[in-house]
């Protein structure tokens, strides 16, 4: 179709510093990756990695006087670091939209559903009344949910998680966004959900050839629903690849060390995990070299000393990985 | 093009209509019930005082000084001759009105400068938060006191005394639970869908910070009843003839010694007034979930 074009949504060396008492918090740190429309980009990282400030970077929904970013966002052939604010409204929720990580808390207790998707139809489409109450049961219907008219009158808390996910979902696709940015949408989410919602969300991608962000701790949820993944360590992209050359062929040691610490379905019963030791690094004062160093067994003195830059690992470059000394190939290997 | 549901939802969905929102009342018993009757008689009377086959509140009646109950004075008369039952019923309403618009100033001015600065935080709260500290320097109700007595009382002095006294304490609950709500993630997710500082403001938080602050003027509504007594009593409210609970229970000092049920009347219907508004309050408190808000 027309992805042949320029990428919806390129980042170029974004990085967002939070002012803390202690000094610059560089919970992102010079991050580059593109997405384009109908593609899915996975996101995953340990927690503190900096995802969901990534993602509020890029939304810039972060308070200005608490943070510095720097960098570019091309949005569209825009750059969202330098528009108006009032036009950055606009493009929120209208063209980039986002669903947060716990329902419970994103969607606001004390406002039946059908207002809380109303209110957003009047802001960006101008709909009110009978029409946008209309519009609302169609899309509480698109997101699965059963009884849509009823629905349209009860609280959040009648609704369980799953449902409430659902309803979040129906809000941040109501403008029909071109970008939706989905932060760890599962994780508050009991694990027989968890399918359902992330299946929800790469059914109404595809059907409206939308670009997604799909951002987890969990490689598992990325492995089904991603065209591609970067993987983050202490506010960097430490690997870059499709999904499939990913998990194939992952050269990165924080990326491995993921893989096995995620549960494999092909593991035997028992099989302990292997939890990565230690802890990510403290942001303020970062290792000078390569962020993973203090956690990785491959360590040498260049890697305390020199920060790895990406490189590519296959021969047209979209496999891209930060590392000295980058574990071998397991196709090369094996 | 969604018309069609791409997902038939597998969750297990509770019936719909299965738990109605906020049906309280079944849960809320006497001790909520029996209060509400009340203020809501003394809220009616009140109110439609002019319209009732009361005698005159002022009117003296010769004929019948310092009388016990009868036939034509159900209360009594004082030693002016006017009806006990209708000064204590137009009393109510000098109560009710100081001790509902002095509340409601206080609330509406708190609430916006609370929310302003539980919200924007930094210079702003800082600048509020001063503000509020100097109204509470004053010594609250010997500014009353003293302004009235040289002014001169009459209500609308009363309200906007009174009120501007409650904005602080409205302030800081206001303020106090804009911080716990601008936590939530549904402030940012508005925020993510396009919304103002004024629209997350007035659609998103306003809704949840007007359950506790509403519980809370209740307390602050007692509290300014039993404050307009105290003022009349000393003759400090509306001037007589006009019966108000205050100057009823001041004026039925002197009968004391003939008719010494007259003051238990006026007495009575505040403490009652104020109790019911009290009991109401807690059972409020106790029963709304007030999900993490601060009283
Ligand atoms: N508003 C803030 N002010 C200061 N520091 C912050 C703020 N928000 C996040 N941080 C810090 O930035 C770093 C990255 O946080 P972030 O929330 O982006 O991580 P994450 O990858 O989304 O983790 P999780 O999986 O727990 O959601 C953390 O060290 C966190 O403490
Ligand atoms: S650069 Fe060195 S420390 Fe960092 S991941 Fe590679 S081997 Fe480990
Ligand atoms: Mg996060």
């Amino acid at each position: 179709m027309m992805d042949a074009g320029l990428p919806l949504l390129e980042v170029t060396d974004l990085a967002t510093h939070f002012h803390t008492q202690r000094g610059l918090l560089r919970a992102v740190d010079g991050v580059s990756f593109s997405v384009r429309r109908g593609q899915t980009l996975g996101i995953v990282g340990e927690s503190g990695s900096g995802k969901s400030a990534l993602a509020r970077t890029i939304i810039r929904i972060l308070s200005k006087r608490h943070t510095t970013t720097t960098g570019r966002i091309t949005f569209e052939g825009r750059d969202l670091l330098t528009v108006s604010e009032p036009d950055m409204r606009d493009i929120r929720g209208r063209d980039i939209a986002m669903v947060f990580q716990d329902p419970t808390s994103s969607l606001n207790p004390v406002k039946q559903v059908g207002v809380q998707i109303e209110e957003v139809l009047a802001r960006h489409l101008g709909l009110r009344g009978r029409a946008a109450q209309t519009r609302a049961i169609e899309l509480l219907t698109s997101v699965g949910m059963p009884l849509p008219q009823e629905r349209l009158h009860q609280y959040p808390h009648q609704l369980s998680g799953g449902m409430r996910q659902r309803v979040a979902i129906a809000i941040a696709l109501a403008c029909e966004p071109k970008l939706l940015i989905a932060d760890e949408p599962t994780t508050a989410l009991d694990v027989t959900i968890q399918a359902q919602i992330l299946d929800l969300l790469h059914r109404r991608q595809k059907a409206h050839h939308m670009a997604m962000i799909l951002i987890s701790h969990d490689l598992g949820v990325v492995a089904g629903y991603t065209d591609t993944v970067a993987v983050m360590y202490a506010g960097q992209i430490v690997e870059q690849a499709s999904t499939r050359s990913l998990f194939r062929n992952c050269r990165m040691p924080y990326t491995a060390a993921l893989m096995r610490s995620a549960p494999n379905l092909s593991d035997p019963p028992h099989t302990r995990l292997r939890a990565i030791t230690g802890r990510p690094p403290d942001m303020v004062l970062p290792p000078p070299g390569c962020r993973f160093e203090p956690r990785c067994d491959d360590a040498t003195d260049i890697c305390r000393n020199r920060r790895p830059a990406l490189s590519a690992s296959d021969a047209d470059g979209t496999h891209r990985y930060a590392c000295w000394h980058p574990v071998a190939s397991p196709g090369a290997s094996a | 093009m969604n018309a069609l549901a791409d997902d038939p939802g597998h969750e297990t969905a509770s019936p719909v209509g299965a738990t109605i929102p906020m049906r309280v009342r079944d849960r809320l018993g006497l001790r909520f019930w029996l209060p509400a009757a009340w203020i809501t008689m003394v809220v009616v009377l009140a109110a439609t005082a002019s319209l009732l086959p009361l005698p005159s509140p002022i009117e003296t009646d010769f004929t019948a000084l310092s009388n016990w109950p009868d036939r034509a004075h159900w209360f009594g008369t004082d030693q002016l001759g006017r009806d006990i039952l209708s000064r204590a019923i137009f009393g109510a309403r000098i109560s009710l009105t100081v001790g509902l618009l002095a509340p409601a100033l206080g609330l509406g001015i708190g609430m916006l400068l609370g929310m302003t600065a539980g919200y924007f935080r930094g210079r702003v709260e800082i600048v509020i938060g001063a503000a509020m500290d100097a109204v509470m320097a004053f010594p609250g109700i010997l500014v009353v006191l003293a302004v009235t007595a040289y002014v001169g009382a009459s209500v609308p002095l009363l309200v906007i005394l009174l009120g501007v006294l409650t904005v602080p304490t409205f302030m800081r609950v206001a303020r106090a639970n804009t911080l716990v709500f601008a936590q939530h993630d549904f402030v940012l997710a508005a925020r993510a869908m396009g919304a103002t500082h004024w629209r997350v403001l007035s659609l998103e938080l306003l809704p949840n910070v007007m359950i506790p602050i509403l519980i809370y003027a209740l307390l602050v509504v007692s509290r300014i009843i039993v404050v307009e007594g105290v003022l009349s009593f000393l003759g400090l409210s509306l001037p007589a003839p006009w019966p108000t609970w205050g100057n009823m229970i001041a004026d039925g000092q002197v009968e004391l010694a003939t008719l010494p049920y007259i003051p238990f009347i006026p007495a009575a219907l505040m403490f009652l007034t104020v109790l019911s508004i009290n009991l109401i309050g807690e059972r409020l408190r106790a029963r709304t979930d007030l999900r993490g808000s601060v009283l």
